[in-house]
C-alpha cells in the first residue's frame, strides 16, 4: 500500500523545522504505524538520509514513550490506543497522513517527532508520592481499603504519562495527568496524610511549567489511550479547594 | 577458582540473612552523606535501589536511556508479584516459595539467595502497599491473591494485567521523593557506554547524552547495574525494542564474570510475527491456555480458513503428546512443541510460524459471556493488534524470547567479581536457575533493590568512608572516555550499505534457530561461525547516518548490536559447554526417549561463570558448585 | 489568599462561581422581562425602580457588576495563558470529537461582551445617569428599541450566542467546582442543556413579541 506522508522534520531543539513529504509505497495493512515508520526509515537510511526520529520502547501500549499527532488526532484516528497499537489497516491506500510532534510550550521538540516530557516528571517530583521509607511499612493488611475505592484508584493509576492529554487539549493543559496522580493517592487512606501538600505542590508546579488551563472540553478524556476519566479532574478540583480552605 | 567466593554466611538457611544483617558492617549517617553511588537503570531494581539508598542518606546518581525513569521495561510485566504472605491460609510459607523457585529453576540456582528473596518478598508487598500501589482487593478491603504458573498455592498479588506497571510507578514515586529531597540526581536519556575502574574498584561510568551526543564522566564510590537482561538478542522478543545488555556487557569485558548466559526463557503464547518490519512480539497471558486448545492442521500446507477445517483434520498436538497435562504443560514444553510442529511444516499463517489457540469449544461450552469475563481485555488487545477477533476465529500464537535467567555473576551481597560493582534484578543470575516461575521476577527485582542491596552495599562502603569524592579528571577516566569515543568514531565512519536493524534481525534469526528453544552441538557450532561472520560484515558494511554530536538513534542501536555479537558468542559458548538439558536450556543430545529434557546433575550442577579474556579469545570457565542442603534434588516431572 | 487567586485551578474556581452567579441572575432578569409583555408599563417600571433603589439590591448590583467584570477579565487572562501554552499550532486541525461550543467560549464570550456594552448603554448606564434617557420609563425605552429591526436581529443573534456559551458553561461550572459524579452528572448536563435553550429562548420570544405587538 502507498501513502503520502507529511512529517515534521526538525534537526534539534533550536533549529527551525519544516514538513517534508514522502511518497512511501512500502506500507502494508498488517503493519503497525510505527513499523511503517521503521520501514520508511530503512529506505531513508539506505539513501543516506537521516531517519525520522521518534520515541518508542515497549511497543505494547504500556510504557508511554511513543506518541505523535496523526491527521489531527493524538495517536491517530482510533480511540483508546497508543500510537504503537495503531495499525495501518485504518488508513486507505493512497491516503495523505500528516504526522506532527506533540505541540505544547511545556513539551519542547527535541528532534523530529520527539518531544521533551520532563515536565511530567517535575510535576510528579513536586509531590506525586507517599512519604514512606523502606522498612517502615506496616503489614499490607493493617489498613483495609474499600474495594470500590481501590478499583477507582487503579483506574486513575493506569496513566502511562504519554502526554496525549496535553497534546489533545486545545489549551495544552496537563490537568488529566495531574488529576490521575492526585486521585490515586487521594483515594487511599495512606495517601490522605499529605494529600493537601501534594495537590498544592503539584498544581503549583504544573502552572509554573507553562501548561494551559483546563476548560473542561473533554478532549483529553476522548483521546486518552488508557481511557482515564475527567471525573479525576473534578476530584482534583475538590482536593485543591479543600486543601486551600483548611 | 579463587575468583568465585559466593560469601554465603554460614549457619542454617533460614538464619543466614538475619545473621548477615546483624553482623554486617555499617556506615554511619554522617558518612553516608559523603558517599556517592551510581545506579544504572530505573526499572523495579534500579528505581527501588536508588530510592532506598537515597533514603539511607547516600548521594545517588541514577541513569536511564529513556526520556523518563517511568518507562523502564518492568512497566510491561503483566501477571503479578509473588509473596509468601499466606493470606489465603493455604499452607504457603517462605520455605515453600523458596522450594518452588529452586525446583522451578531446575536446581540451577543458589539456595541461600533464593531463600533470602522468598524471605523479603513479604516486605516488598508491605512496602508497595504503603506506597499506594493499587493491588486488587476483595470486598473486605484486603488484598486478593491468585494462583499463577501452576503452583499449588495462591500467592500472587496483582493489579489486573498491569502489575508491573503499578509496581514500577510505585517505585518511581519513591524515586521522585528522593529526587525532590536532592538525594537522587536523575540523568535520563543517558546511556552507559563504559565502566571506569580505579585501583581494581568500580569508580564510575562513561555515558553518552542521547540528546546532545556529549560523552560524559560520572564518578562514585560504588556502581550498581540494574540494567535488565539480554532477551532482545533474538531481535523479536516480548521486550522493549531498546532493551539491551550493553551496560552489563561493558562490565563483563572489564572483568565481571557472566553466569549461565544460555539460560533464556521462551514464552509460549505471544502474538506471532505479522510482517517483516515487526520490531517486537506482544505477550498474551499464559492464562489463556486454561480454556484455549492449541492445534495445527493435520495436513502440511492446509490453507483453508481455520474455521473451515473439520475436527478430524486438526491435530491438537499438546493433548496428543501430553494426555495428562494437555494444553497446560509448562512453558518450555509448550514452546518446544510448537516449534517442533512449525519446523515440520504444519505451522499456520503466511509465515508458517504460528499455531492456533482456539476458544471455539470453550465458547460453545461456557458461553461467550463467561469467556469475555475471563479474557475480555486480552481478546481486545489481540484484536487491536491483529484485526481479527478471537471470539470468531482461533488466535494465532507463537513462542517468543521473554526473560534471561543468566546474567552477571554476583555473590551473596549482589556484588560482581569487580569490587564495588553490583548487579541487581534481571541483570544478575542468582535466583531463577535455569527457568523462572511466573510472578517471581517482580518479587526478586524489588527485593534486590529495596531490601537487600541497601544492606549489603554498606559492607563494602564501610571501607570507603575516608575516600573523598572520586575525581573524574584522572587517567582512568581519560582512557575510558577515549575508548568510548574511538568506538563511536569507528562505528559511524564505516558508512556501509546495510542498516543496523537488518544486522540485528539476522543475528536474531541465527540465535533463534540455533540457540533458541532447542540446541544441538552442530547447530551451535554453525551459529558460532555465522555470528563471527556477521560481526565482521557488520563492522565493514553497517550504515549509520547522522553525526556523533546529535540525537542519533541509529548510532545508539549500532552500539548495542555490536555488543550483541559478543553476547551471542558467549551464549553459544555456554550452551555448547552445558551438554545437559535443564530448565529452559534444551540440548537435543540430552533428552529422554519420549523427548523430554534430561538433566545431568553429576556433571553440571554448577553455575558456569565465564571470564572474558579478550576479543576473539577463548572464554575461561569458572564453576561455582551448587550445593543443595535444604531441598531434595528431584527430576522435574509434570506427568 | 493571593496564591489562591493565582493558581490555574483557583482562577477557574472564580470563573465557575461567578458564572453560576450570572446564570442565576439571568433567570431573575428573564422574570423581570416578562413584565414587558404586559400592556401596563407600571409593573415593569416599578420593578426597575425597585432594582434601582433598594439598598440590598444595590449591594447585589455591585457584586453583579464585579461578577461580570471578573468573569470577563479572568476569562481573558485564562485564554491568553492557554494561547501561550501552545506557541506552535498543529498544521492539521484537531479532529477529536468534543463539544462544539466548548471550543469557542472566548469568542461567544466576546460577542456577549459587545452585546452587554450596547445593552448597558441603552439601559443600565441610563439608570446610573451616565447616558441620557428617561429614568422613569424603562418600559417605554424597551418597547421603543424593539421596534428597530436591526436591533431585534442583533438581540436575537446575541441570545443565540449566549445559548451556545451557556451550553458548555453550565455543566463546566459544576465540573470545575468538583461536582462530577457518575450518577448525577448526566442530570446536571441535561438541566444545563435545557437551561441553555429555554432561558435565551425566553428572552428572544419576549423580544419578538414586543416587535410584533408594536
Amino acid at each position: 500500500m502507498k501513502v503520502k506522508l507529511k512529517i515534521w522534520r526538525q534537526k534539534n531543539a533550536v533549529s527551525k523545522g519544516k514538513f517534508v513529504t514522502y511518497d512511501f509505497d512500502g506500507a502494508s495493512p498488517e503493519m503497525s504505524f510505527l513499523e511503517m515508520l521503521d520501514a520508511l526509515n530503512t529506505t531513508l537510511i539506505q539513501k543516506g538520509d537521516n531517519p525520522v526520529a521518534f520515541d518508542s520502547d515497549c511497543r505494547e501500549g504500556i510504557c508511554g514513550a511513543c506518541g505523535m499527532y496523526i491527521n489531527g488526532y493524538p495517536n491517530g484516528p482510533v480511540k483508546g490506543i497508543t500510537t504503537c497499537h495503531l495499525s495501518m489497516r485504518y488508513f486507505k491506500d493512497g491516503q495523505t497522513i500528516v504526522v506532527e510532534p506533540w505541540r505544547a510550550k511545556a513539551f519542547p521538540v527535541v528532534k523530529d517527532l520527539i518531544v521533551d516530557r520532563m515536565a511530567f516528571d517535575k510535576i510528579q517530583t513536586a509531590g506525586g508520592f507517599i512519604s514512606t521509607n523502606v522498612g517502615s511499612a506496616p503489614d499490607a493488611h493493617a489498613i483495609p481499603v474499600n474495594k470500590s475505592k481501590a478499583d477507582d484508584a487503579f483506574d486513575s493509576s493506569i496513566c502511562i504519562g504519554c502526554g496525549t492529554c496535553v497534546a489533545a487539549c486545545k489549551n495544552a493543559s496537563a490537568m488529566l495527568f495531574v488529576s490521575a496522580k492526585v486521585s490515586q493517592y487521594a483515594l487511599f487512606p495512606q495517601g490522605k496524610i499529605e494529600a493537601k501538600e501534594r495537590v498544592k505542590a503539584m498544581i503549583q508546579t504544573m502552572d509554573e511549567l507553562g501548561f494551559g488551563n483546563c476548560t473542561n472540553t473533554g478532549a483529553c478524556e476522548a483521546q486518552c489511550p488508557k481511557n482515564i476519566s475527567i471525573i479525576n479532574i473534578a476530584r482534583l478540583n475538590r482536593e485543591y479547594f479543600s486543601a486551600k480552605i483548611n | 577458582m579463587t575468583k568465585l567466593n559466593s560469601k554465603i554466611p554460614d549457619g542454617p538457611l533460614a538464619e543466614k540473612w538475619t545473621k548477615f544483617k546483624a553482623t554486617t558492617r555499617l556506615v554511619n549517617p554522617a558518612n553516608k552523606k559523603k558517599l556517592e553511588i551510581i545506579v544504572v537503570g530505573t526499572g523495579l531494581a534500579g528505581a527501588s535501589a536508588a530510592s532506598a539508598l537515597g533514603e539511607l542518606g547516600y548521594n545517588v546518581k541514577n541513569f536511564c536511556y529513556q526520556d523518563t525513569p517511568r518507562r523502564a521495561h518492568s512497566v510491561a510485566a503483566q501477571g503479578g508479584i509473588n509473596a509468601a504472605k499466606n493470606y489465603k491460609n493455604d499452607g504457603d510459607s517462605v520455605y515453600r516459595l523458596f522450594y518452588d523457585m529452586v525446583k522451578g529453576g531446575d536446581y540451577r540456582s543458589r539456595e541461600a539467595n533464593v531463600y533470602r528473596t522468598a524471605e523479603v518478598s513479604n516486605d516488598v508487598i508491605d512496602h508497595y502497599t504503603a506506597l499506594g500501589v493499587p493491588f486488587a482487593r476483595d470486598y473486605g478491603g484486603n488484598l486478593d491473591n491468585r494462583s499463577f504458573g501452576g503452583v499449588q498455592v495462591s500467592r500472587t498479588f496483582y493489579a489486573k494485567g498491569q502489575t508491573g506497571q503499578q509496581c514500577l510507578l510505585g517505585a518511581y514515586s519513591s524515586l521522585n521523593r528522593q529526587i525532590s529531597k536532592g538525594k537522587v540526581t536523575m540523568y535520563s536519556r543517558r546511556e552507559m557506554l563504559e565502566l571506569v575502574i580505579i585501583d581494581g574498584k568500580a569508580r564510575g561510568i562513561i555515558t553518552r547524552n542521547l540528546v546532545s551526543g556529549e560523552i560524559e564522566r560520572h564518578s562514585a564510590h560504588a556502581v550498581v547495574l540494574a540494567t535488565g537482561g539480554y532477551g532482545t538478542i533474538y531481535y523479536l522478543s516480548t521486550l522493549a525494542v531498546n532493551s539491551n545488555p550493553s551496560a552489563a556487557w561493558k562490565a563483563h569485558k572489564k572483568g565481571a564474570l557472566f553466569a549461565n548466559p544460555s539460560f533464556v526463557q521462551i514464552h509460549p503464547t505471544s502474538i506471532p510475527q505479522l510482517n517483516d518490519y515487526q520490531a517486537k512480539l506482544t505477550l498474551m497471558s499464559e492464562s489463556l491456555r486454561n480454556d484455549g486448545r492449541i492445534w495445527v492442521p493435520k495436513t502440511k500446507g492446509d490453507k483453508r480458513h481455520p474455521n473451515e477445517i473439520p475436527e478430524e483434520d486438526r491435530d491438537y498436538y499438546l493433548e496428543r503428546r501430553y494426555p495428562a497435562f494437555g494444553n497446560l504443560v509448562p512453558r518450555d514444553v509448550a514452546s518446544r512443541a510448537a516449534k517442533e510442529r512449525c519446523d515440520a511444516g504444519y505451522g499456520v499463517s503466511e509465515t508458517g510460524l504460528a499455531v492456533n489457540l482456539d476458544f471455539r469449544d470453550a465458547i460453545n461450552k461456557q458461553g461467550k459471556k463467561a469467556i469475555e469475563n475471563k479474557y475480555g481485555n486480552l481478546f481486545e488487545m489481540y484484536e487491536t493488534i491483529t484485526g481479527t477477533s478471537p471470539y470468531e476465529e482461533p488466535m494465532r500464537i507463537y513462542p517468543a524470547g521473554h526473560y534471561t535467567m543468566g546474567g552477571l555473576w554476583v555473590d551473596y551481597e549482589l556484588m560482581t567479581t569487580i569490587p564495588g560493582l553490583y548487579a541487581i534484578g534481571e541483570s544478575n543470575f542468582s535466583d531463577h536457575g535455569a527457568n523462572r516461575l511466573g510472578a517471581s521476577s517482580l518479587m526478586q527485582t524489588s527485593g534486590d533493590g529495596y531490601f537487600i542491596l541497601p544492606y549489603t552495599i554498606g559492607n563494602y562502603l564501610a571501607d570507603d568512608i575516608r575516600t573523598p569524592i572520586i575525581p573524574t579528571d584522572t587517567k582512568e577516566f581519560d582512557d575510558a572516555e577515549k575508548e568510548v569515543k574511538d568506538r563511536l568514531e569507528k562505528l559511524i565512519s564505516i558508512k556501509g550499505k546495510q542498516t543496523v536493524t537488518s544486522f540485528h534481525r539476522r543475528l536474531g534469526k541465527i540465535m533463534w534457530n540455533h540457540a533458541g528453544m532447542s540446541r544441538n552441538e552442530q547447530g551451535l557450532k554453525e551459529a558460532l561461525q555465522m555470528v563471527k561472520e556477521l560481526k565482521e560484515e557488520f563492522w565493514n558494511d553497517v550504515m549509520i547516518p547522522g553525526e556523533l554530536e546529535e540525537l542519533n538513534q541509529e548510532l545508539e542501536k549500532a552500539g548495542r548490536v555490536a555488543d550483541y555479537f559478543d553476547v551471542a558468542r558467549l551464549m553459544i559458548t555456554d550452551a555448547l559447554n552445558r551438554t545437559e538439558s535443564c530448565g529452559a536450556h534444551f540440548r537435543e543430545e540430552s533428552q529422554t526417549e519420549d523427548g523430554e529434557a534430561k538433566r545431568d546433575d553429576a556433571n553440571f550442577m554448577y553455575v558456569a561463570a565465564w571470564e572474558y579474556t579478550g576479543e576473539n579469545k577463548e572464554y575461561k570457565l569458572h564453576k561455582e558448585a551448587l550445593i543443595y542442603e535444604n531441598i531434595e534434588v528431584k527430576v522435574r516431572s509434570y506427568k | 489568599m493571593s496564591s489562591f487567586l493565582g493558581s490555574s485551578v483557583s482562577k477557574k474556581f472564580v470563573m465557575a462561581i461567578f458564572g453560576l452567579f450570572l446564570i442565576v441572575f439571568l433567570l431573575v432578569h428573564l422574570g423581570l422581562n416578562l413584565f414587558l409583555l404586559s400592556d401596563n408599563p407600571e409593573p415593569f417600571n416599578k420593578a426597575a425602580h425597585f432594582m434601582a433603589s433598594n439598598p440590598i439590591v444595590k449591594v447585589f448590583e455591585i457584586v453583579l457588576m464585579g461578577g461580570f467584570l471578573i468573569h470577563m477579565l479572568w476569562g481573558i487572562i485564562l485564554q491568553i495563558q492557554n494561547w501561550i501554552a501552545r506557541p506552535v499550532q498543529y498544521k492539521q486541525m484537531a479532529q477529536t470529537q468534543i463539544s462544539f461550543f466548548s471550543k469557542y467560549m472566548i469568542y461567544t464570550g466576546g460577542i456577549i461582551i459587545i452585546f452587554l456594552l450596547i445593552h448597558f448603554t441603552n439601559f443600565y448606564f441610563v439608570k446610573l445617569g451616565l447616558v441620557e434617557g428617561d429614568h422613569e420609563n424603562f418600559y417605554g425605552m424597551a418597547h421603543e428599541l424593539f421596534t428597530i429591526p436591526a436591533y431585534l436581529i442583533f438581540y436575537l443573534f446575541s441570545f443565540l450566542i449566549l445559548s451556545f456559551h451557556l451550553n458548555h458553561a453550565f455543566q463546566s461550572a459544576f465540573q470545575t467546582l468538583g461536582l462530577n459524579h457518575n450518577s448525577y452528572t448526566p442530570t446536571i448536563k441535561f438541566i444545563g442543556l435545557l437551561y441553555s435553550i429555554l432561558v435565551p429562548a425566553g428572552f428572544a420570544i419576549i423580544a419578538i413579541l414586543l416587535y410584533f405587538s408594536n
